[in-house]
């Protein structure tokens, strides 16, 4: 207990702690953004919740580690962990999602959850349970005498999520298929009805989430630390994001990817690194309980 | 007769869409009231702001003499007042009967009556209910394998099982065989009658509305239009222009 | 009537000769039972009340915790004793060891219930799958938290005493534990089923919103479902507890992948929401488990894994529900008329 008391004390005695957890966290956030984008997408598109998120991130950033480990240049892996998570998951969906997506909503969350616990399984087997991460080999930058310190790599890390993110807003608003997507989103028998084949746009919405996650996954590597079973947390996440702005509110999933990558740091500062996926969960549920509340005063329920 | 439901100055939009707009009635005791008015005019928006479906904007509801406008549906179905839906609801995959006991009147019941089995008086007056209603023949059929219109019996069924004070019928008459409809009209005035249960009636079939009702109040766009005995509202040309779009 | 009689005293006599036909299984044969009582606890709410517990993993763990802490609190201070990681200066006589096993039981189940109640004011208020994934949120926090609790051992976990009696005649207590539980169990639900209050959770299941417009009391129902289960997986947990002797938190008491989602694996297998549906899946599962986990060579997680999506994709109704579906006239249950039920109680 007093540890944590000092651990606070230090926050308000050091103003410029604070700003350093805020840019580290935001940093991290906007890796979280991109997945919980990729859940928001399958979410309202497909109405899935999937619980195999985190592995797809997972599994990406080690795509990113193999590459490197034979010699190609990092930054590669990022298109490269798209383009193999793309594959992987459209494969995910013709095995699996297209024959539970009209059924039961427990039916297709406990589908991904097996999946999810397969695929963390087999990257155990593949890599073996260590972390691993990717260095990139930049500087890093000190700032306020050094109190702030900017890895180079984490710039290039949050300017290509940036750029990745643009890029898919961009293409669901101008592409062909990118305005399939939203109109099957808002009525999928109506776009059915239009012409639109809906099975096809699953495949290709499902296929693009795990790119996102798998992108996002091999920006994760270079920046941060994977191992297999941190799969979890990063579902937990993403639904923790996605809950708290609601589907379909990209701002609010930007903002909430943020503001969680910055509590989970502040919460990492006071309790300790040790506590950070007990810190991802209850933050899950106080998102929950506090969209409960929230619906109570609609006399709504939350489902 | 005293007022049982009292709806003062309610409002309610959606959006930018106002459904209800300071709308004030009374249903009367005992009686059989009737809503109607033309597809869009915020029938159904009232009822479910009556019965704890949404929230209103504005204004009072009170049952009883209790304000309810702040209460989830649960409450509200727990002081006595009931609603049937538009597009009905029963368990689908029970049975007739096991659809009619779970309808019990559970505000009656201690919690410690959860863990008592139903006994012949249960059964006979879900029988005699169904019987009411004409479904005793189907009572062991899958509920969700009935026809539209027997689901509609079924459910009105169970509602009666539950003894309501007040109940809110959502368009009974809809989706049922015409043939079938006088029989209809006579089981909701026998229901009015025997059982003491006060109706609010939604209904678009004038023949039906104009046969039972006691007093009738019409909305159009979501403000009410006219009030008054079914002679009244029959000879009011705001109510003949509002059904003909004559505005 | 007279056959079915028969039918249920020769599995009686099959579950009493059990150890002793098959004296090398008898620690198997007790997880079986294990399987049995959480498959079946999780029925309650996930198969007849509609609501997919993905958590009711919390309540195994905290019954192994809180027969831990009785057990030892009742002697020992517990501080001290975790502190000494069940160091020898820690002695148990016989009375206590069986003392604290039955008040740790006990203590258990009804710390589980109330936990349940607790818990569920909250997570009930969930629909569908924000439920599941609550549920599931409240498991790994709770693993968490007590893995980081120094006073219960933290991450180390916590030792309790050794059963005082020779080996072979502990197994058969832990065994007869667990199949009398189960079998309480099944009684119990059989029972409750029954009631008006297993047509209550029926209806939640079927349409809650139209039970709510009905006036019927969901929150008091599904509070008391859960905690109902509560109680016997925590009485499960409790059982586990003596049995493994030394347990720690994340991989043996909050096991939210292993029997966490084992429980839900059995009711898929046997049929949701049928009385026997997650006893047959139990047996299924554990047999299957139990004969090919050695020969998959570390690949046991990825088949589990596969084992779910599997399930879920391609069996949806489980045995018994194929079953119904194949021959309904063996489940044929003949509807009651007021003269048949005034007839069954004069």
């Amino acid at each position: 207990m007093d540890q944590f008391a000092a651990n606070i004390s230090l926050l308000f005695q050091f103003p410029v702690v604070n700003l350093k957890i805020v840019l580290d966290g935001v940093m991290i956030g906007a890796l979280f953004a991109l997945a919980a984008y990729g859940l928001a997408l399958v979410w309202g598109v497909m109405n899935v919740k999937n619980l195999a998120q985190g592995d797809f991130v997972i599994a990406g950033g080690y795509v990113c580690w193999w590459l490197s480990q034979q010699g190609i240049p990092a930054l590669l892996g990022v298109p490269a962990a798209f383009i193999v998570m793309a594959a992987i998951g459209w494969i995910i969906y013709r095995v699996i999602i297209c024959r539970v997506i009209d059924r039961d909503l427990f039916t297709t969350l406990l589908a991904t959850f097996g999946l999810a616990i397969m695929m963390a399984q087999i990257l155990n087997l593949l890599f073996g349970s260590d972390t691993q991460s990717v260095s990139l080999g930049f500087d890093t930058l000190y700032f306020m005498d050094g109190f702030i310190d900017v890895p180079i790599a984490k710039l290039i890390g949050v300017l290509m999520a940036g750029t990745l993110a643009a890029g898919v807003i961009v293409f669901m608003k101008y592409s062909r298929m990118g305005q399939a997507i939203r109109a099957t989103a808002q009525d999928a028998r109506a776009a059915r009805v239009l012409g639109i084949d809906t099975d096809k746009v699953y495949a290709f919405t499902f296929s693009l989430n795990a790119a996102i996650c798998g992108a996002a996954g091999a920006i994760i590597v270079m920046v941060w630390v994977i191992q297999p079973f941190y799969g979890i947390t990063h579902s937990i996440r993403a639904f923790v994001i996605v809950t708290a702005a609601g589907l379909g509110n990209l701002p609010g999933v930007i903002a909430a990817g943020l503001g969680i990558g910055a509590l989970e740091q502040y919460g990492a500062h006071i309790f300790g690194i040790g506590y950070q996926q007990a810190i991802a969960v209850l933050l899950l549920l106080i998102v929950l309980i506090v969209r409960l509340i929230q619906q109570r005063r609609v006399r709504q329920n939350l489902q | 007769m005293s007022t049982i439901i009292d709806v003062q100055n309610v409002s309610k939009s959606f959006g930018g869409v106002t459904a209800n707009r300071n709308i004030s009635l009374s249903v009367k005791k005992g009686a059989i009231t009737g809503l109607i008015g033309p597809n869009g005019s915020g029938k159904t928006t009232l009822f479910n702001s009556i019965v704890g479906y949404h929230p209103i904007d504005a204004g009072k509801i009170q049952f009883e003499g209790r304000e309810i406008s702040k209460l989830p549906v649960q409450e509200i179905a727990r002081l006595g007042l009931l609603r049937t839906f538009q597009q009905t609801r029963i368990y689908a995959q029970m049975h007739g009967l096991d659809n009619m006991l779970i309808s019990l009147p559970h505000r009656k019941m201690r919690f410690s009556d959860a863990f008592g089995r139903n006994g012949a008086a249960e059964y006979e007056r879900a029988e005699a209910l169904l019987e009411f209603v004409g479904l005793y023949e189907k009572r062991f059929l899958r509920a969700g394998s009935l026809s539209f219109g027997q689901q509609k019996l079924l459910e009105f069924a169970m509602a009666l099982m539950n003894e309501p004070t007040g109940l809110l019928l959502d368009e009974p008459t809809a989706g049922i065989n015409p043939t079938l409809i006088n029989g209809l009209i006579d089981r909701l005035q026998r229901a009015n009658a025997e059982f003491g249960i006060t109706l609010f009636v939604i209904e678009h079939n004038m023949r039906v509305i104009m046969n039972m009702a006691d007093q009738i109040y019409c909305l159009a766009h979501g403000e009410l239009l006219a009030q008054g005995s079914p002679d009244d509202i029959q000879k009011d040309q705001r109510v003949i222009d509002a059904y003909l779009g004559a505005h | 009537m007279k056959h079915k009689a028969f039918f249920y005293l020769i599995l009686l006599v099959a579950m009493v000769a059990a150890p002793f036909v098959f004296p090398d299984f008898r620690t198997q044969l007790a997880t079986l039972w294990l399987m049995i009582i959480v498959a079946l606890t999780w029925d309650m709410t996930g198969g007849q009340m509609g609501y997919n517990s993905l958590g009711n993993i919390t309540f195994y763990g905290t019954g192994m915790y809180v027969a831990a802490v009785i057990t030892i609190g009742l002697v020992y201070d517990v501080g001290d004793y975790t502190g000494a990681a069940g160091g020898g200066i820690h002695a148990f006589s016989e009375a206590q060891y069986f003392s604290g096993m039955f008040l740790g039981m006990l203590g258990a189940g009804l710390f589980c219930a109330i936990m349940a109640v607790l818990i569920g004011y909250i997570t009930f208020g969930l629909r569908g799958p924000y439920f599941a994934i609550g549920t599931l949120g409240v498991a790994i926090a709770t693993g968490e938290l007590v893995s980081n609790w120094e006073w219960v051992g933290g991450g180390q976990g916590i030792a309790l005493p050794v059963y005082p009696g020779d080996l072979d005649t502990g197994k058969l207590l832990f065994y007869f534990l667990y199949a009398g539980t189960g079998v309480l169990l099944f009684v119990f639900l059989k029972w409750l089923y029954a009631t008006r209050f297993g047509g209550a959770i029926n209806a939640i299941r079927d349409d809650e919103e139209k039970a709510e417009a009905m006036g019927v009391h969901t929150l008091q129902y599904k509070l008391a479902t859960w905690a109902m289960a509560a109680f016997f997986v925590g009485v499960a947990g409790a059982i586990s507890a003596f049995q493994l002797i030394h347990f720690e938190p994340l991989e043996t008491a909050y096991q939210t992948i292993n029997l966490g989602i084992f429980m839900v694996v059995c009711v898929l297998l046997g049929g949701k929401g049928t009385l026997w549906g997650p006893v047959v899946g139990a047996i299924l599962f554990h047999v299957f488990k139990e004969v090919t986990w050695n020969y998959l060579l570390g690949w046991q997680w990825v088949a589990l894994g596969a084992l779910i999506v599997a399930t879920v994709v391609y069996f949806e109704g489980g045995v018994v529900g194929w079953l119904i579906s194949k021959k309904p006239q063996w489940f044929h249950v003949q509807g009651k008329s007021s003269e048949t039920v005034s007839e069954e109680r004069p």
